[in-house]
């Protein structure tokens, strides 16, 4: 199994000479099993220039796990060019939204509107199918297993587990590890201290060992105090979670949009100083670069 | 007699307005960037319909949870504040349960029983030494377990009507006046609905057995069925049942109490242990606003 980013920066895509070497596409990583059969973690701007590098392998079986449907992981839906030509199959996975009560196929039924795009859903010759995906509850694809997790983020989000080959990686999607809503002096700080303590070993145990895990790392810890439930994580939680989950190899994404090539080189130089030894190698994400496991 | 259609009853809960207060609340807190979360989450453990609403959408099928999730507080754990929010903020968009109601039930009443029912039922389960998610689900238990007349008072206003006045008049049980003019008392329409939103069993058996004197309960039940007792005696609020019930044996036992004194008498320590309830009502009154 082998994975690639096309996407890494969050929010917003940031393109300009500034943000050349990590990239300023929003989220999409692609994964190719040993089969070759092709899986992509969320359709941010990223999926853009995936769909242009598919266009020689049609058709194609195209399986889109969403992690959430803020816009910067559904954007490029519209943009994945294999949609519009027919024979290929696309798949597209994700939750059901508890607040709409509906399924995955919004996020694109959504912007596939006269008003935002002009082609209409009914218009695309690709075979377009949609599934609700249960948390906790693998799938199996091929010689592939995925299985979503709920993890925290202002909209239910999905981690994506994927196991195949013998080989695993984990994506958090956006995600903030769940906070304490009550003061230490409140009656109910310790209980609710024990509800995410619980909710923190389950999701240590979905990434366990994985070869590879790329996890939401939009702050530092400073620039923490004043995003607090914004729904991202930082570096320094994302080293937590990896050490809890003995994984082997930690991928910083969802990289902070005002954040230039030369900000992110000097946060991974702080990072390396400040975690010299922790038993893993840790790397941020890079837009291009192709990860064999 | 009516019978109620199962099917019909569950398809109005689904349309049903949740509590004024919480409603205004509700609305206030999710315009405000800066609202606290607990705020958020304490108007929403205090509001019958808004509790139920998010522990139905929660332990739907679609979220595969291993064990059912019983309170507002691991819902937040589990999916998220924002997403619990815009839950509440749907609920609150269907508007406010009518205070003036064919009925004639008193709602703002009525929820005040059901939080000083809820509060109690917590304490009763600190005292018995449960564990802390018991404790909490004896709150949500003992906020619950009239639901079922919050949804007569909607849907069969005329027919609840009725019953409440002849258990007023009669001074019998409102359970058995409703089973005469609605075809199932409110504890057997808790049970369906509680059981159609996926809630626990333990939190179904603390609804539907409320009003049961006989048979072997768990300390839950027992904390709820006592609560009950205590809130009507103290006459904290009004459910529309004057009649205080006995405590059968075990449950007498469960709390240390002579079962065979009169209800009143026998709660008599177990009220006394508990120090003072008045705070919690007077907490449940500045949360309703009476």
């Amino acid at each position: 199994m082998k994975f690639k980013f096309w996407g890494v920066r969050g929010s917003i895509p940031t393109p300009g000479p500034r943000t050349v070497k990590y990239g300023g596409n929003t989220t999409c990583i692609e994964i190719r099993t040993d089969d070759n059969d092709l899986f992509i973690l969320d359709a941010g701007t990223g999926i853009h220039a995936l769909a242009q590098s598919l266009l020689k392998e049609m058709p194609i079986h195209a399986n889109i796990f969403i992690t959430h449907t803020h816009w910067d992981h559904i954007q490029g839906l519209p943009f994945f060019t294999p949609i519009f030509i027919s024979n290929n199959r696309i798949t597209i996975y994700g939750s059901q939204d508890p607040v709409t009560g509906e399924g995955i196929s919004r996020a694109l039924t959504v912007q596939l509107q006269y008003s935002f795009f002009p082609i209409r859903e009914a218009q695309l010759n690709a075979r377009v199918e949609y599934k609700t995906l249960i948390p906790g509850v693998p799938i199996n694809i091929g010689k592939a297993t995925i299985t979503p997790i709920v993890l925290s983020h202002p909209v239910l989000n999905f981690g994506y587990r994927v196991d195949c080959d013998g080989q695993s990686l984990f994506f958090t999607g956006d995600y903030e590890p769940e906070l304490n809503i009550y003061s230490p002096e409140d009656e109910e700080y310790e209980q609710f201290q024990v509800l995410i303590e619980e909710k923190w070993q389950e999701v240590v145990t979905a990434m366990a060992n994985v070869d590879a895990l790329i996890v939401d790392s939009s702050y530092t810890v400073s620039e923490y105090v004043s995003k607090r439930g914004w729904g991202h994580g930082t570096y320094a939680s994302a080293i937590q979670l990896a050490t809890a989950a003995k994984v082997k190899k930690l991928f910083f994404t969802h990289h902070e949009p005002t954040r230039t090539d030369a900000d992110l080189d000097v946060i991974y130089q702080s990072l390396l100083q400040q975690y010299p030894a922790v038993g893993f190698d840790f790397e941020l994400a890079q837009e291009g670069f192709e990860i064999p496991l | 007699m009516t019978q109620l259609d199962n099917d019909k009853l569950i398809a109005c809960v689904d349309r049903m307005p949740a509590f004024p207060k919480s409603v205004q609340q509700v609305v206030h807190l999710t315009n405000d960037i800066n609202a606290s979360a607990k705020d958020i989450v304490r108007v929403i453990e205090c509001d019958p319909v808004m509790t139920v609403k998010i522990l139905k959408a929660i332990n739907s099928a679609f979220y595969g949870l291993p064990k059912k999730i019983t309170s507002v507080q691991r819902a937040v754990v589990h999916i998220g504040l924002n997403t619990i929010k815009n839950l509440a903020l749907g609920v609150a968009a269907m508007g406010m349960l009518d205070t003036q109601n064919k009925a004639n039930f008193n709602t703002a009443q009525f929820l005040l029983h059901a939080l000083t029912t809820a509060a109690i039922s917590k304490q009763l389960a600190e005292r018995l030494r449960c564990s802390p998610s018991e404790c909490s689900d004896s709150f949500v238990a003992g906020l619950l377990h009239d639901f079922g007349k919050v949804v007569f008072t909607e849907f069969m206003p005329i027919e609840f009507k009725m019953a409440l006045e002849k258990s007023n008049l009669l001074q019998v049980p409102l359970h058995e006046t409703e089973l005469e003019f609605i075809g199932i008392n409110h504890a057997q329409a808790g049970k369906i609905l509680a059981e159609k939103w996926g809630l626990s069993e333990q939190l179904i058996a603390a609804i539907a057995h409320h009003h049961d004197s006989g048979g072997a309960k768990s300390a839950l039940e027992d904390c709820v069925f006592a609560a009950n007792q205590i809130s009507k005696h103290l006459r904290f609020g009004d459910g529309g049942n004057p009649v205080l019930e006995s405590f059968s044996e075990a449950t007498a036992a469960r709390f240390g109490l002579q079962h065979e004194l009169p209800a009143d008498f026998a709660m008599q320590p177990l009220i006394e242990s508990l120090g003072d309830l008045q705070a919690i009502k007077t907490e449940a009154q500045s949360f309703i606003h009476l």
